[in-house]
């Protein structure tokens, strides 16, 4: 674990990348010809999107370990990852309706498979508070909770195997979003938003596992102390 | 006797536990029988006139995912209530045996019901072809395998008459697109080998991570 100083300092790093992806984004690269300025929401839904799954996946590798090695730090590492990623799937829900309304006129689409992937699982992982929270704390919740998360990271292929093939029946015309090619300001103001919101998911998960790890120690004195 | 052998036979041991209890008690599988019925009857008066076949299809998967639920809500209640669960994990066997005994004997439930439900489909809504019941089938082994997983988490939760919905329905998700294809979609041999590489992912991950649902 990295000393705790460098926080501000991430923190500070993260706001001026996401100040530089704000304007490289709106201001640098060029407008798109086909959907115009809405488009501009494709710096932030796609990045947002990319950040969950990442977050999801820390969130399970933290609980392979749990199971694999043992500690309890890492029980309190995998759901703050699944915490953050949670937040980032609810954001890509809601970027991504907000497109679907530029873009197409209607607030929800079936067709668009990365939305419906995300309902999933959002659903699977809001379980995964509901288990949590009802469960009596100790190493079997630990363990079942890395074992849910771990059924999460096997569910994100296979239901995006699974929504690809639903769309072959419940839409029988494939949506495609193939825009014009990307030109090189559109790439580097993607990538800088990307990394500002991975840092971003960063930053956030440090100070959730700071504020957890105070909590749980703050319940130790007072049990200590009663 | 051979290692494999001594493992069946602990899981054969554990899944007949659970049908003779159910024979005498009788408290699931009645219910359940009952259940997909009313469901069905229910249907009938939900769909509006004039609906086609497929639309039909996708309510006898509702009737088949609920009709599970109410199964897998009671599929340990026996261990919690005499306290046998400590019994089973202190037993020298393999723990994911006792995963897989229960969920053969899930999977046993759900087939009855389901030897019910798809004929009284086929009577009162739209015929049903081989593929179809194939999807059941795979299908079934899915849910049984997934939900006597998720069942065994709900069971050491506080309200897990209410969790265990909540923790099945997403991960059902796939194995509703998988037999709706296989029984709307021409190409339907897609949707079974999909339902088939679902069952194999979730019973492998389920077998490799029982044990850690179950000990203290």
């Amino acid at each position: 674990m990295s000393s705790r100083n460098n926080l501000p300092l991430l923190a500070f790093l993260t706001a001026g990348l996401l100040g530089l992806g704000v304007v490289l984004a709106f201001v640098v690269a060029p407008e798109d010809a086909d959907q115009g300025i809405s488009q501009k929401i494709f710096y932030f839904h796609v990045p947002i999107a990319l950040t969950a799954y990442a977050c999801f996946g820390l969130g399970a590798w933290k609980a392979l370990r749990l199971l694999w090695v043992g500690g309890e730090r890492r029980d309190l590492e995998s759901y703050t990852w699944i915490h953050q990623g949670t937040i980032f799937g609810a954001l890509t829900l809601i970027t991504g309706s907000i497109w679907a309304r530029a873009s197409w006129g209607v607030w929800w689409s079936w067709g668009s498979n990365q939305l419906v992937l995300f309902l999933v699982l959002v659903l699977f992982y809001c379980a995964y508070f509901m288990l949590r929270f009802s469960v009596d704390e100790g190493a079997r919740r630990e363990r079942i909770c890395a074992v849910y998360a771990l059924f999460g990271v096997a569910l994100i292929p296979v239901s995006f195997f699974a929504i690809r093939l639903a769309s072959d029946f419940i839409h029988p015309t494939v949506f495609t979003r193939s825009g014009p090619q990307m030109t090189h300001t559109m790439f580097t103001a993607f990538l800088v938003c990307w990394a500002a919101l991975t840092l971003l998911a960063y930053v956030m998960y440090r100070v959730e596992l700071v504020g957890k790890r105070t909590d749980a120690h703050l319940r130790e004195l007072r049990e200590a102390l009663t | 006797m051979s290692g494999i052998a001594l493992y069946a036979t602990d899981v054969i041991a554990l899944a007949r536990k659970d049908l003779r209890l159910e024979l005498r008690a009788r408290d699931t599988l009645p219910a359940m029988l009952l259940f997909v019925l009313s469901t069905l009857a229910v249907f009938h008066f939900a769909l509006p006139a004039g609906t086609d076949r497929d639309a039909a299809y996708g309510l006898l998967w509702i009737a088949i995912i609920f009709t599970a639920l109410l199964g897998l809500a009671r599929a340990w209640a026996p261990e919690r209530e005499g306290g046998a669960l400590d019994g089973l994990v202190l037993a020298p066997c393999d723990r994911s045996a006792i995963w897989l005994g229960k969920s053969l004997a899930t999977l046993a439930f759900l087939g009855a019901a389901e030897l019910v439900a798809v004929p009284a489909f086929a009577l009162f809504f739209a015929p049903v072809d081989l593929v179809a019941v194939a999807g059941v089938a795979l299908a079934s082994i899915g849910i049984c395998a997934v939900g006597s997983l998720l069942a065994a988490m709900a069971a050491a939760s506080r309200g897990r008459e209410v969790i265990l919905p909540l923790l099945f329905l997403p991960l059902a998700i796939p194995l509703v697109v998988g037999g709706v294809g296989a029984g709307i979609s021409p190409n339907g041999a897609t949707y079974l080998s999909f339902l088939g590489l679902y069952d194999l992912v979730f019973a492998i991950l389920a077998w490799a991570t029982f044990e850690y649902v179950v000990t203290e």
